[in-house]
């Protein structure tokens, strides 16, 4: 019995939630994100669904929801670094477009 | 200060086109403002178009009309050179007229 | 040396996969030709639109479907810019606090000149000025507070002026210096660049679907797009400038916006006025 009821705490410490995001999760993502859309504005290429994406990680952390927080700091990475991306190919593609 | 109705009527045949552009800021009640205020609703509630005494035609508006309003119509039973009067009163009570000669 | 061999062939492989993929990014640095340019541009839009007569671009929409064109003409007896119009003339008349007029800031007094902005300043700042920089430019000279760049009072005095050149021809020059050929090349390229996430350029739209729908509007076509600035139009149930529409088309293929005058916008306005040289300005306009 006492075996059992070792095992099973054994068990239920190992199962414990490893994906709940603290405060420090997202003010590193965040910062990541936030490099990355600055890029962008350096390139003055930004999304405005970037900014949206930002604001929102922002507002969920206020609020204590770093999970939410930090996958929308992610999704803001993501739609920052699609936009680098947009600015520098465009760079030499925007002359496939060009009426000659 | 400038009429806020700009219209035209013209004589065609025996009938006649009216047209008018009336300047008005058609605000529904529903909107805010930059600062998070609401709009009141400030909206033309009848415009009349009248000939020979008679209304030829009568608009009894809501704040789904939208700013500085295009009328268009036709009527019957006017001649070249007869006026017509225009004229409107919204929910806050203020109103113009104005009259204009078919062309 | 059985080893060797398929690296070798490895290696050339690759070799070849380099100079197959550097091919598109190898095109070779045109010099800026905005004659040919212009006439390539016009080219393309009346091979397109053979049935249009020229003149008809500057009618943006109207021109690219019979209902609107009709809805159009009855609108422009009694057009909805006509309160701008007369509030622009107004205000274009009224001295500032000063004493002076706008009238004492532009060649001819201000009256038929709208045709020739922008314009590149050669001998100050190396720019392109636009017919709102200008006017701005003029208030604060004077003492006065710069106008919004985007909203009515702005657009109601470019519309007087727009009206007084009726008619007249665009003529934008691009004199043969580097600064104002390289302004003209930086138009050109932010006129093709994709941008926002959705990923649209201004030729998306304005070049390979002119007459076409995006939602339930019809596309203009760019040749003349800008000779009916500023613009009534009724999605703004108001008057709205050049950068108007610039900041709001950036916001709608989700980019974030430049400011009003920023030297992209400024530029792109040069390249865009250029090439549609010749065609008569009809501003102000009004649109759906």
């Amino acid at each position: 019995m006492r075996a059992l009821l070792l095992i099973a705490g054994l068990l239920f410490a190992g199962s414990a939630p490893a994906l709940a995001a603290s405060e420090a999760d997202f003010k590193a993502a965040f910062a990541t994100a936030e490099a990355a859309e600055k890029e962008a504005g350096q390139l003055r290429n930004q999304w405005t669904t970037t900014e949206a994406a930002l604001a929102a990680a922002k507002k969920a952390a206020a609020a204590g929801d770093f999970d939410q927080a930090v996958s929308s700091a992610k999704e803001a990475e993501a739609l920052a670094k699609a936009s680098i991306f947009q600015a520098t190919s465009e760079k030499e593609r925007w002359k496939d477009m060009e009426i000659r | 200060m400038a009429s806020t109705i700009r219209v035209r009527a013209i004589s065609n045949g025996d009938t006649t086109e009216v047209q008018a552009l009336v300047q008005h800021p058609m605000d529904t009640g529903l909107v805010k403002d930059a600062q998070g205020q609401t709009i009141p609703p400030h909206f033309i509630q009848q415009l009349t178009f009248e000939h020979n005494g008679k209304n030829v035609f009568l608009a009894n508006w809501g704040p789904a009309v939208s700013k500085d309003p295009y009328v268009k119509f036709a009527f019957k039973g006017a001649n070249k050179g007869d006026e017509i009067k225009i004229s409107w009163v919204d929910n806050k009570g203020a109103n113009d007229a104005t009259t204009a000669k078919i062309q | 040396m059985t080893m060797r061999l398929p690296i070798r062939l490895a290696s050339v492989a690759l070799a070849f996969a380099v100079v197959a993929l550097a091919g598109p990014s190898a095109r070779a640095a045109d010099t800026p030709d905005p004659v040919a340019d212009a006439k390539a541009f016009q080219k393309f839009f009346k091979d397109k639109f053979p049935q249009l007569k020229p003149d008809d671009f500057v009618n943006g929409p109207y021109s690219m479907n019979e209902d609107l064109h009709r809805q159009w003409e009855e609108k422009e007896q009694f057009p909805p810019y006509e309160f701008a119009l007369e509030a622009g003339k107004e205000m274009f008349a009224k001295p500032f606090k000063n004493g002076k007029t706008y009238a004492d800031c532009f060649p001819n007094g201000g009256i038929g000149i709208r045709q020739n902005y922008p314009y590149f300043d050669e001998k100050e700042e190396g720019k392109v000025i636009t017919l709102e920089l200008a006017l701005n430019r003029c208030r604060e000279a004077n003492g006065e507070a710069p106008l919004s760049y985007v909203k009515d009072d702005m657009a109601s005095l470019t519309a007087y002026m727009a009206y007084t050149s009726r008619g007249k021809p665009m003529d934008i020059k691009v004199p043969n210096d580097p600064r104002a050929l390289e302004a003209y090349e930086n138009g050109k390229r932010y006129f093709y660049t994709r941008r926002g996430q959705l990923n649209f350029s201004c030729a998306t739209c304005h070049v390979q679907s002119p007459g076409e729908r995006i939602r339930a509007e019809i596309l203009a076509p760019a040749l003349g797009i800008l000779n009916a600035m500023p613009i009534y139009r009724s999605e703004w149930s108001g008057m709205g400038t050049t950068s108007r529409r610039f900041t709001t088309c950036n916001s709608q293929i989700r980019g974030v916006p430049l400011s009003p005058q920023d030297e992209d916008y400024r530029d792109l306005e040069y390249f865009l006025s250029y090439v549609s040289n010749g065609l008569p300005i009809s501003g102000p306009g009004a649109r759906p």
